[in-house]
């Protein structure tokens, strides 16, 4: 490596990483340096998330500040881990080693720590150590020798407390000191260790942490305590459970009231477009593609909001840890890791915070596994179709007294959703990858009181990065879909909508034979083309191609069921169980995997699934009478 | 799912003969020991794993010693998954780890008398 040119010569900004373990309080450490204005990108070429911010040093000097993901080893054995390790290295493409490392270590677990901080020593990077959580570890009575930890390590230490904006000051006059030092970085003399090399320098990190760090005179016994309630085998399933119960009554309930808002919002825009500007094309892309087709995508962004709320909340305490403790075993009986529990459960609300939040996943394979089966939960957008059919076919009756027949066919559609992507997940890691099992072995972190600020700060992070998707990737989509269902217009006069005289209208009529076994009509076959906007979209198509207003959803109702046999609706159900009709989930898949393979294995697998579930359902239903 | 029927007998069991015969007395598989027992890790070792391709044993050699699983550390099994007894979460000297028990044959613990 070459002795790498200095901030000081060029006059840039001085660069700093922070690396840490994870729960170290790195995340915390950086939005207190940079007063939590993050300008998050992904690295080139992969698609870890890059957090940057930028700090004023007490001398005025402007440190761009890179939170680097949190790891145990430079070992890397994730995506993310693999980033910190090339980063550090000076490897990463695009990327310049820092010119300073801060170090950050979590001052109540600090055995662990400090046999990361020994490799780090490797990468011939300055380094400084800031023990954070420094008030928690005086708390417990923990006793660090600074000056010994300084002298071992070979660096300066520096104790912080992020959350409370203490010590900042001192750790930055640190930078300002190594920006003075101007040190020139050491040979590179870090390579894989293996186990043998492992082992030597937890020896030499017990050394160290033996003599600066005496043990604590009041241990953390609320961390035992609450464990002994959480993960106990009975309480803490019934716990988990009415979590769960309380974030779907959340996301459900509580985002009501905020996506009426949204939805008139764009109706009100769309009718200022259609009022004010000529009827013509220009008017039809502002109101029916773009504006209607964003607003169908962002109508979801108050259940993204409050889920991850929920998810950012029991994160920060440290509960997500225990769930995938206490939903391993189920997880694992399909090839699954405890971790995808979470994206799982988050694609009940939408599937593109669900793949966006897979990022927890640690394997590359348990990752890829979690997206591919996350469009098979049942996102809230397929409630309207639901709804709409249900409410067309399916008498109101009730069953033995208490079960009302149209609740039981949408928890009956709820449960071929788990249970299909439970079973995908389980053929997928047989195809792809003959069974491999990646270990489970996680750190349960000790308790901590979630900072409000935090937790507001990352809410904010997740709905901006969503907000970008639906702005870029997921308006295009839409411009193309909108292109498909209106050109070339039908000529003056014509019969009939005019989508059918539309692209999508000739893609409708041209796939309607092979529709035919599984009892789509033509009229399904047209609303399937914009239906690709997002699932929910189909009901306004329907209601299109059927010349029926969409606010007239109770005359929609009568329309189809007296133009599709039962049959027909059923199969029309069991192919929404599947279809990947979601043009914006396949391209997010596109972006969090970097590769166009996997939205095409993806949309192969659902449309194959959604026509054999949909032809098993309409031949069946159709022999026995419907 | 035959073969997670019989792993979940496997736990339950007491070792292998041939196992049982190689290991000192007072010595077990991490995979093997109930909630509530003491003891220290005596060896990371991924020989004669059950369920564990030759080619990951290295790889989750490393990975156990990375999260702390170092000879002579302290260990007390702490909770068990309720369904087959798995995973486990364990207390590691001063911190917290959850592992399965399929991950958890790779330790030998010197249990406490």
């Amino acid at each position: 490596m070459n002795a790498p040119v200095t901030a000081a010569v060029v006059g840039r900004d001085l660069r700093i990483a922070l690396v840490g373990n994870p729960n170290s309080g790195k995340t915390a450490l950086f939005n207190a340096l940079t007063g939590g204005r993050a300008k998050v990108a992904n690295y080139a070429g992969v698609t870890v998330e890059r957090k940057e911010g930028f700090l004023t040093t007490p001398a005025g000097r402007r440190v761009s500040v890179l939170d680097l993901p949190g790891t145990y080893s430079l070992r890397a054995r994730s995506p993310d881990e693999e980033v910190t390790r090339d980063v550090v290295l000076g490897r990463l493409a695009g990327e310049s080693a820092p010119d300073l490392i801060v170090a950050v270590a979590d001052a109540t677990n600090l055995r662990l720590v400090l046999r990361l901080l020994l490799e780090l020593k490797e990468t011939g990077c300055p380094m400084v150590l800031a023990l954070n959580m420094i008030d928690i570890a005086q708390r417990q009575g923990i006793d660090i020798d600074v000056e010994a930890l300084s002298r071992e390590l070979g660096c300066p230490v520096t104790t912080t407390v992020a959350t409370r904006k203490r010590g900042l000051d001192a750790l930055a006059a640190l930078v300002d000191q190594a920006a003075e030092r101007n040190e020139a970085h050491g040979a590179v003399v870090w390579h894989a260790p293996d186990a043998g090399e492992i082992r030597a320098a937890h020896h030499r990190a017990a050394r160290i942490h033996k003599l600066a760090v005496l043990p604590p005179k009041r241990p953390d016994t609320w961390t035992g305590k609450i464990d002994s309630v959480l993960l106990h085998p009975v309480a803490g399933v019934v716990i988990l459970t009415a979590i769960l119960f309380l974030m779907f009554q959340a996301v459900f309930s509580w985002a009501t009231p905020a996506m009426d808002l949204i939805k008139a919002g764009f109706d009100w825009l769309s009718l200022q477009v259609t009022t004010y500007l000529p009827h013509g094309v220009l008017e039809s892309l502002l109101a029916d593609g773009i504006i209607s087709g964003v607003g169908s995508v962002l109508v979801f962004l108050p259940q993204i909001m409050i889920l991850f709320f929920f998810i950012i909340l029991l994160e920060d305490f440290g509960y997500m840890a225990r769930a995938a403790f206490l939903m391993d075993r189920i997880m694992g009986g399909a090839g699954l890791h405890g971790r995808a529990f979470i994206p799982l459960l988050s694609s009940f609300a939408c599937a593109i915070p669900g793949i966006m939040s897979t990022r927890v996943i640690d394997q590359k394979r348990d990752r890829l596994t979690t997206i591919l089966v996350a469009p098979l939960m049942t996102c809230s957008a397929r409630i309207p179709v639901y709804t709409l059919i249900i409410s067309a076919f399916i008498p109101n009756r009730t069953l033995w007294g208490f079960i009302n027949l149209q609740g039981l066919v949408m928890l009956g559609l709820y449960v071929a959703g788990m249970v299909s992507a439970l079973a995908v997940a389980f053929v997928f890691r047989k195809i792809f990858w003959r069974g491999q099992s990646e270990p489970f072995i996680m750190e349960l972190p000790a308790y901590k009181a979630p900072d409000a600020l935090n937790v507001a700060r990352n809410v904010l992070l997740r709905a901006e990065i969503f907000l970008k998707r639906a702005g870029t990737t997921i308006l295009s989509m839409m411009v193309l879909i909108w292109f498909l269902a209106t050109v070339p217009r039908p000529p003056t006069g014509a019969p009939g909508p005019a989508i059918d005289y539309s692209f999508a209208g000739m893609i409708g009529h041209a796939i309607q034979p092979l529709l035919a076994p599984i009892g789509f009509n033509w009229q399904m076959a047209v609303a399937l083309v914009p239906g690709m906007a997002a699932r929910e979209v189909a009901v306004g198509a329907l209601g299109t191609v059927y010349a029926i207003g969409e606010d007239k959803p109770g005359q929609l109702a009568a329309t189809l069921s007296s133009h599709w046999s039962l049959a027909t609706a059923l199969a029309f159900l069991a192919w929404y169980v599947f279809a990947p009709q979601c043009a914006s989930t396949l391209a997010v898949v596109k972006r969090e995997t970097n590769a166009w393979r996997w939205p095409i294995i993806m949309f192969v697998y659902m449309i194959s699934l959604a026509y054999l579930a949909a032809f098993v359902t309409y031949q069946v239903a159709s022999h026995l009478g419907g | 799912m035959e073969t997670k029927k019989s792993m979940n007998v496997q736990w339950r069991r007491p070792l292998k003969a041939e196992f049982v015969g190689s290991l000192p007395p007072g010595v077990q598989r991490l995979a093997d020991v109930r909630r509530g027992a003491r003891g220290e890790v005596l060896t990371v070792s991924t020989d004669g794993m059950d369920g564990v391709p030759e080619a990951e044993r290295d790889e989750l050699e490393r990975r156990l010693l990375e999260i702390g699983f170092v000879e002579g550390a302290r260990l007390e099994v702490l909770h068990e998954g309720f369904i087959g007894r798995d995973p486990i979460a364990v207390r590691l000297d001063d911190m917290r780890v959850a592992l399965r028990r399929r991950e958890a044959q790779g330790v030998l613990v010197r249990l406490d008398r």
